[in-house]
C-alpha cells in the first residue's frame, strides 16, 4: 500500500548511485535495503531533490531478527505524496550505524531511544545518551536475548 | 452557658466516626462543645486533608476526574491540590512507579511534613498492575513509602478514590493525635 | 554567550552595575504543569531561557518488550495504557496493524462503530487539552471544569458500550468487543445537539480572551520549516499552516465516506494550536452525525478466535490520534504474539523541538508551550 507508487524513486536512486547495492526486499512491506555507509548520501539527495522531496522522517525503528539487527527508516513526501521505507542491516555484536540527524532533526530522539533500548550506535549524533532508561541500566532490554538480572536493585538515592 | 457554636451540629450522645475510641465521645449540651484533643485534632486533621498533586500516570486523570465539578472531592475537604510537597499532608501516588521515578518519590515524601498520608491508587501503585514483570517498574509503591491505603482499579473509578479517603478518614480518626501516623509504622 | 534568538524575542539587558549569573532549574519531574512525570533542565539568565535540556523515561513500563509476551488481545489492553486519553485510537492503530499482518476484512458495522468512537474519543481528548491548557496559562479550574463536564458525558456513553472509562480496550483486531446497545444512539444523538454550543461556551471563555490572547499569541513559535524537520503531527503541525492529516491524505477504513475539513491555522504559536483543537472539535462532532446516519446492520466483528495467529511477516498502522500520527510496525514469526511491535508515539516525536521552541522566552512561557503541544506521558515514555 505505500511504497508503490515509489518505483521511479528507486530507479532514480539507482541511477543516480550507480555503484551502490541496493537491494529491495519485501516481507510484507515493500523496503529497499542501503548499505551502512551510503546511507548518509541516500538520504541527503531524497531530501533535497526536486521532485523526490522526502522531507519528513515518519518513523524510525529498530526489528532484532536473532542474526542481525534491522534498522528501518519510514520517510515521506508529503509534496509529492509517496512513501518509502529504508533498511540498514547491522551486526549484532557491532551495532552500528551512521547518524541521519544531519537529514532529519526528527531521528534524534528516535535514534537515541533505539540505542537506549537496543544498543545500536549511531556515529555522528550529537548527543547519543540513554533517554527513556536511567544511566545506571545494564544492557539493552528490547534485545532478544535480554533478561531481568535475578536480583533487580531498586535504586534509591 | 455562653452560647459558643463550634463545629457542626451533633445528635446528642452520638459518636461521629466509625471506631472511634471510647474515650472520644462528644457531649454537645447545645451550646458548648466538649471533646478529647485526640478526637478534635483527628477530625481537623482529615477533613483537610491537602492532597499533593502526584499524578504519574492513567490514574492521575481519574484523580483530576475526582476534583472537577462531578466527583468533587471538595465536599470532603480536600480539593486543595497543593504542588510542593512541603505544604502538603496526602500524597496519592497515581500511577505506576518506574525505577527512574522512584528516588524522586522517596524524596518529595521526606518533603512532606508529620502527620503525612499515602494513598496507592491503582493497580500499578498498589502492587506493579499490569506491569508487574516489567523491567523498569517498581512493583508496588509500599517498596519506597510507608502506604495508609489502597485503592484497586485499572484505573479506579473517581468513586472509588473518594472510598479511599474517607477510609483515610477514617483511620485518620481512630488515632491519638499525638503520634503521627508514620510511627508506628516504623 | 552568544544564543540563537528567535526573531522579535528580546533577552534584556543586564543592568550595568549588577552581577548576574545563570542559573540551572530543574522543572519536574513532580510539577504542576508537566503533564505528567516530566522534566525540564532549564538555563535561566534572570527569568530568559537560555538553554533548555529535555529529561523523559519517569513512566517508561516497556510496552514494547510487553508486547512480544502477550498474545494480540492481550496486547490491546496494554495499548490502552500508552495514550491513556484516547484509548480507542490506540486500539484502532494496534487492530489495524494485526488486520493487516494477518489479512482480515473487517465487516462495515464494525467500521462504522470504530469511526464513530474514535471521533468520539478525539473530542473526550481535545476537552482534556483545552481545559489543562488553560489552567496551565492561568485560567486556573473554570474551562477546566466545563470540559470535563462534556468529557463525562463521553464517558458515560463509553461506560454504556463496554463498561470501562478510560482503559477501554474496546476497538480489537477484526471489529470491535461488543455491539452498540439501543440507548446508545439516542444518547449519542442529543450529546452532538448539545456539543456545538458547549464548544461555544469554550470559545467564548478562552478565544477572546485579552489576557489568554496575550499568554499564547506569539509564543512557542514553530515555524513551518522546523515542524516538518522535526516530523511533528497532528494539531500542532497543522498549527503551523501544513494541511496534512491522515484521515484525508492516507484515508484508514471508511473515512473517505465523511465530508469535513481540515483544520489548519497560520499563527504557528500557542494560541494557532488552541485554535485548531477547538475546530477539530467541531469537525468530530460533524463526523460522528454522518457516520450515525450512515450505520448499517451487520456484524460488529469478524470473530477472530483468541489466540489467532498471523502469518510471518511485517505491516504497519497509521492513524491520526487526537495527538497527531500514531503508527504501530508489526512483526509477525508466525506464532499467537507479535515478534516485534514498534510504536510511532505522536507525543514523543513532538516534543522534538521543544528545545528550541522554549529559547529566550520566559519560564511561564515555558509551561504555556509544553501545555499547548498536548504531550501525554504514556506515550511519550511508553
Amino acid at each position: 500500500m505505500s511504497t508503490s507508487n515509489s518505483d521511479p524513486v528507486i530507479e532514480q536512486l539507482s541511477a543516480a548511485f550507480p555503484r551502490v547495492p541496493f537491494r529491495a526486499v519485501n516481507p510484507g512491506i515493500p523496503a529497499l535495503v542501503v548499505p551502512g555507509e551510503n546511507l548518509v548520501d541516500v538520504c541527503h539527495y531524497l531530501k533535497i531533490t526536486p521532485g523526490l522531496e522526502f522531507d519528513y522522517l515518519a518513523s524510525l525503528t529498530a526489528i532484532d531478527y536473532l542474526d542481525r539487527i534491522d534498522v528501518v527508516y519510514q520517510i515521506r513526501s508529503l509534496k509529492q505524496k509517496r512513501d518509502l521505507t529504508l533498511r540498514v542491516e547491522v551486526d549484532r555484536d557491532e551495532a552500528v550505524a551512521p547518524s541521519v540527524t544531519g537529514v532529519w532533526r526528527a531521528a534524534d530522539f528516535q535514534e537515541r531511544e533505539i540505542f537506549d533500548l537496543m544498543g545500536v550506535v549511531f556515529t555522528g549524533h550529537p548527543n547519543l545518551k540513554r533517554i527513556l532508561l536511567y544511566d545506571e541500566f545494564d544492557g539493552h532490554p528490547l534485545r532478544k536475548d535480554w533478561r531481568l538480572p535475578a536480583e533487580p536493585r531498586v535504586i534509591t538515592s | 452557658m455562653d452560647v459558643i457554636r463550634l463545629g457542626h451540629k451533633v445528635k446528642e450522645g452520638s459518636i461521629p466516626g466509625d471506631g472511634a475510641p471510647d474515650d472520644a465521645a462528644i457531649l454537645y449540651s447545645g451550646a458548648v462543645k466538649l471533646s478529647t484533643l485526640d478526637h478534635a485534632l483527628n477530625w481537623a486533621r482529615n477533613s483537610s486533608l491537602w492532597p499533593l498533586s502526584f499524578g504519574l500516570a492513567c490514574c492521575a486523570i481519574e484523580m483530576m476526574a475526582v476534583g472537577t465539578a462531578r466527583y468533587d472531592i471538595s465536599r470532603f475537604g480536600a480539593e486543595v491540590f497543593r504542588p510542593s510537597a512541603r505544604q502538603a499532608d496526602l500524597m496519592i501516588v497515581a500511577g505506576t512507579v518506574t525505577r527512574k521515578m522512584a528516588p524522586a518519590i522517596r524524596r518529595i515524601y521526606d518533603q512532606m511534613p508529620d502527620p503525612k498520608y499515602v494513598i496507592a491508587m491503582g493497580g500499578c501503585a498498589s502492587e506493579g498492575g499490569p506491569y508487574v514483570n516489567a523491567y523498569n517498574v517498581v512493583q508496588g509503591v509500599d517498596q519506597i513509602v510507608p502506604v495508609d491505603v489502597y485503592v484497586p482499579g485499572c484505573p479506579p473509578r473517581p468513586d472509588a478514590l473518594l472510598h479511599a479517603l474517607l477510609t483515610l478518614q477514617k483511620k485518620i480518626d481512630a488515632l491519638k493525635a499525638e503520634t503521627s501516623l508514620n510511627e508506628h509504622k516504623k | 554567550m552568544p544564543i540563537d534568538q528567535p526573531a522579535g524575542v528580546v533577552v534584556p539587558d543586564e543592568p550595568l552595575n549588577a552581577e548576574t549569573e545563570q542559573i540551572v532549574i530543574n522543572m519536574g519531574p513532580q510539577h504542576p504543569s508537566t503533564h505528567g512525570v516530566f522534566r525540564m533542565i532549564l538555563t535561566l539568565s534572570g527569568e530568559t531561557i537560555l538553554k533548555a535540556e529535555i529529561v523523559m523515561g519517569y513512566l517508561h513500563r516497556g510496552v514494547e518488550k510487553q508486547c512480544e509476551e502477550g498474545t494480540f488481545v492481550h496486547n490491546i489492553t496494554a495499548t490502552d495504557r500508552l495514550d491513556y486519553l484516547a484509548a480507542m485510537s490506540n486500539n484502532l492503530a494496534f487492530s489495524i496493524a494485526a488486520e493487516n499482518l494477518a489479512g482480515v476484512e473487517v465487516p462495515e458495522r464494525a467500521w462504522y462503530i470504530r469511526t464513530i468512537v474514535c471521533e468520539l474519543q478525539r473530542i473526550a481528548s481535545h476537552c482534556v487539552a483545552v481545559g489543562t491548557f488553560g489552567a496551565d496559562v492561568g485560567t486556573f479550574f473554570t474551562p477546566l471544569l466545563y470540559a470535563f463536564r462534556e468529557r463525562e458525558m463521553i464517558l458515560d456513553m463509553f461506560t454504556m458500550i463496554c463498561g470501562a472509562r478510560m482503559t477501554l480496550s474496546y476497538v480489537r483486531p477484526g471489529g470491535v468487543a461488543l455491539d452498540l446497545p439501543d440507548e446508545f444512539i439516542p444518547s449519542c444523538r442529543y450529546f452532538l445537539d448539545i456539543m456545538p454550543g458547549k464548544i461555544d461556551e469554550y470559545e467564548s471563555l478562552l478565544t477572546g480572551n485579552e489576557i489568554f490572547k496575550v499568554r499564547t499569541v506569539g509564543v512557542g513559535m514553530l515555524p513551518k520549516e522546523k515542524a516538518l524537520d522535526y516530523a511533528v503531527s497532528g494539531p500542532s503541525l497543522r498549527a503551523s499552516g501544513i494541511n496534512y492529516d491522515l484521515r484525508r491524505d492516507a484515508p484508514y477504513g471508511i473515512y473517505d465516506r465523511f465530508n469535513f475539513e481540515v483544520q489548519t491555522a497560520d499563527g504557528c504559536d500557542c494560541f494557532s494550536r488552541y485554535l485548531v483543537r477547538v475546530r477539530e472539535m467541531r469537525e468530530s462532532v460533524k463526523i460522528v452525525r454522518q457516520a450515525l446516519d450512515q450505520l448499517p446492520a451487520g456484524p460488529y466483528s469478524a470473530n477472530l478466535s483468541r489466540n489467532f495467529r498471523a502469518p510471518e511477516g511485517e505491516a504497519f498502522s497509521r492513524i491520526e490520534a487526537p495527538k497527531g500520527e500514531l503508527g504501530f510496525y508489526m512483526v509477525s514469526d508466525g506464532s499467537i504474539a507479535p515478534y516485534r511491535c514498534k510504536i510511532r508515539a505522536p507525543s514523543f516525536i513532538n516534543i522534538g523541538p521543544l528545545h528550541e521552541m522554549l529559547l529566550g522566552y520566559k519560564v511561564a512561557d515555558a509551561v504555556a508551550i509544553l501545555g499547548s503541544l498536548d504531550i501525554v506521558l504514556g506515550e511519550v515514555d511508553r
